[in-house]
């Protein structure tokens, strides 16, 4: 024991590390911690919410993990996690499970920002995903080959997409394949000859933090947040939390903060559409 | 406490941890047998490299479960990679064994250290915002068997590199006086005294630094391109067993479940095999 005092001081700052002690409750006594799993989509909204939560109920940690909208569904079934976070409606095969929807998010098509395109037709964007037009200059761009950008099975956003365009899975030809939206966004902002589909509310951030990217519109109707929130644009789907069964004191009381007016600041600050009034 | 006593304590104590060590590679084995039993029931074990693809998730009963894109993928990514890494790593090595100074010598092996010690996903960032953009000048899209390849390279030279160095310095004295009182050449030297008596030390860097390859998710999951098809071409993007399982096990159910644990299964396997092929080698480079 050549120094005590350093060893001293060392075990003194591990205690420290210790559970926060009875930490003071607001009022209504909430403590504990919440799992929410699943879509990358809602993910960043529930983190920003969250903290905020957390801030007003010291008892309480919000734990945000991604892994894409269907392990969210799963997770919530099987019980991993309190809350599963989906980027889409629930499907027939899921009616064992309550949506609740937090806000409202499109899904857009993004070129780099130094593409000229500007505009795909539906037709278009169809070609290019089974592989039927591969060079940019088909569709007025420069000649370069086209870099299909596309996104993992069991996100929702491939879902939405392929539902939209009346597209098979299998029929896909991609170049890339992607996870969650940043992910997506970060390969299309890398590549000026790709083209992708991600989140609008997430290709709208990043285009506002100086990414690289543009939204292209889709039927004529331009992918931003404003559309989707007047219900114009054609590909929009709610963002749902989603729950199993009977949902525990505290996961209610966060579903409906979540849903209240005090976080449709956070919600419009993503570039998401807040929900109105709870339904 | 008498000596006899004190060893009898230390041997079983010594058995017991070894056991326990052993046991858990069991156990992960049990586990992985026990999980996939149920989709080669379901599916069939000859489906998993004659279905015509990858698409484990078609709700109306039409799915495909070949493995046979990510078994190549695999393969070859790890096979590009120990090609280049285990040549350049063991001449590394080498160099810094037996014709750099002390000073140069030390100062190198430092630096390799600092290369291995650098996180696999560091390694990955690097590569897709850097390398992939780089290939994607030769050949688009960039995120290609070649970047998996490539970056799998830069993270095991250092691993080959280190344990070339060890295995070359266990290269007894005499040896190298008896080569030098042959007065044979440095080169000669190298080849006929000091790899032979190596080798068997070599084969473990190269047979770690494959290993660390083969069992390589984060990076090749971002610089692959993550394509679940046979690649035609050094510059078609790929999908590795590891990355398969990292992309998909968090939301799959049932089959789909069960034929990841397969290729979960599969992965220990080749790594099972690598072994047995060292140890026969070795085996043999001793008796003879």
């Amino acid at each position: 024991m050549r120094t005590p005092l350093l060893t001293s001081a060392l075990f003194l700052s591990l205690a420290a590390c210790g559970p926060s002690g009875a930490a003071e409750a607001t009022g209504d006594g909430l403590t504990g911690k919440l799992t929410l799993t699943g879509s990358s989509t809602v993910a960043p909204v529930a983190l920003e919410i969250g903290k905020r939560f957390e801030g007003l109920h010291p008892g309480v940690r919000i734990d945000v993990q991604t892994g894409g909208s269907s392990r969210g569904i799963a997770d919530a079934r099987s019980g991993l996690a309190d809350i599963g976070m989906a980027s889409r409606a629930c499907k027939p095969s899921e009616s064992d499970l309550d949506a609740h929807t937090i806000a409202q998010d499109g899904v857009g098509l993004i070129v780099h920002s130094d593409n000229p395109v500007e505009s795909l037709t539906d037709d278009q964007v169809r070609s290019i995903y089974l592989g039927g037009i591969t060079n940019w200059n088909e569709v007025g761009g420069p000649d370069a080959p086209i870099t299909v950008v596309n996104k993992a099975a069991g996100r929702a956003t491939l879902e939405v997409f392929l539902k939209y365009f009346g597209l098979d899975e299998k029929a896909i030809e991609a170049d890339v394949v992607v996870g969650d939206n940043e992910q997506g966004v970060k390969t299309v902002a890398g590549n000026p000859h790709s083209v992708g589909y991600v989140s609008i509310g997430t290709a709208e951030y990043g285009a506002g933090n100086g990414v690289p990217i543009k939204l292209l519109p889709t039927d004529g109707v331009e992918a931003t947040t404003e559309n989707v929130g007047e219900g114009t644009f054609p590909i929009g789907r709610p963002l749902n939390f989603v729950t199993f069964g009977e949902v525990d004191p505290l996961a209610q009381a966060f579903i409906d903060y979540c849903r209240s007016s005090e976080v449709h600041d956070l919600v419009t600050d993503l570039y998401f559409v807040p929900v109105r009034n709870a339904e | 406490m008498p000596r006899q006593r004190a060893d009898r304590i230390l041997v079983w104590s010594l058995r017991a941890t070894s056991a326990l060590a052993g046991l858990l590679v069991l156990m992960i084995l049990g586990f992985l047998v026990f999980e996939s039993l149920d989709g080669v029931r379901r599916v069939g074990a000859p489906r998993f490299l004659s279905d015509p693809g990858w698409h484990p998730n078609q709700g109306d009963g039409s799915s495909e479960f070949s493995l046979l894109p990510m078994i190549v993928a695999t393969l070859t990514t790890t096979l590009g990679a120990i090609l280049l890494a285990g040549p350049i790593g063991i001449l590394a090595a080498v160099y810094c064994r037996f014709y750099a100074s002390e000073r140069v010598s030390k100062l190198f092996r430092r630096l390799i250290e600092l290369l291995a010690g650098i996180p696999s996903v560091v390694y990955g960032f690097w590569g897709l915002v850097t390398l992939v953009p780089l290939i994607r000048e030769i050949a688009p899209p960039g995120a290609s068997l070649a970047a998996g390849v490539l970056v799998l390279f830069l993270m095991i030279v250092p691993t080959v590199a280190l344990l070339a160095f060890a295995a070359l310095k266990d290269v007894p004295k005499q040896h190298l006086e008896g080569a030098a009182a042959l007065s044979l050449s440095r080169w000669s030297t190298l080849r006929q005294v000091v790899f032979p008596s190596a080798a068997s030390g070599l084969g473990i860097a190269l047979l770690l630094g494959t290993m660390r390859a083969l069992g390589e998710t984060m990076a090749v999951l971002m610089v692959c391109g993550n394509i679940a098809r046979v690649p035609e071409s050094l510059f078609d993007p790929v999908r590795t067993l590891t990355a398969n399982i990292a992309l998909e096990l968090g939301y799959a159910t049932a089959d789909h479940r069960s034929v990841l644990f397969v290729s979960g299964l599969a992965l220990m396997i080749m790594v099972v095999g690598l072994v047995v092929v060292q140890d026969r080698l070795q085996r043999r480079a001793s008796l003879g």
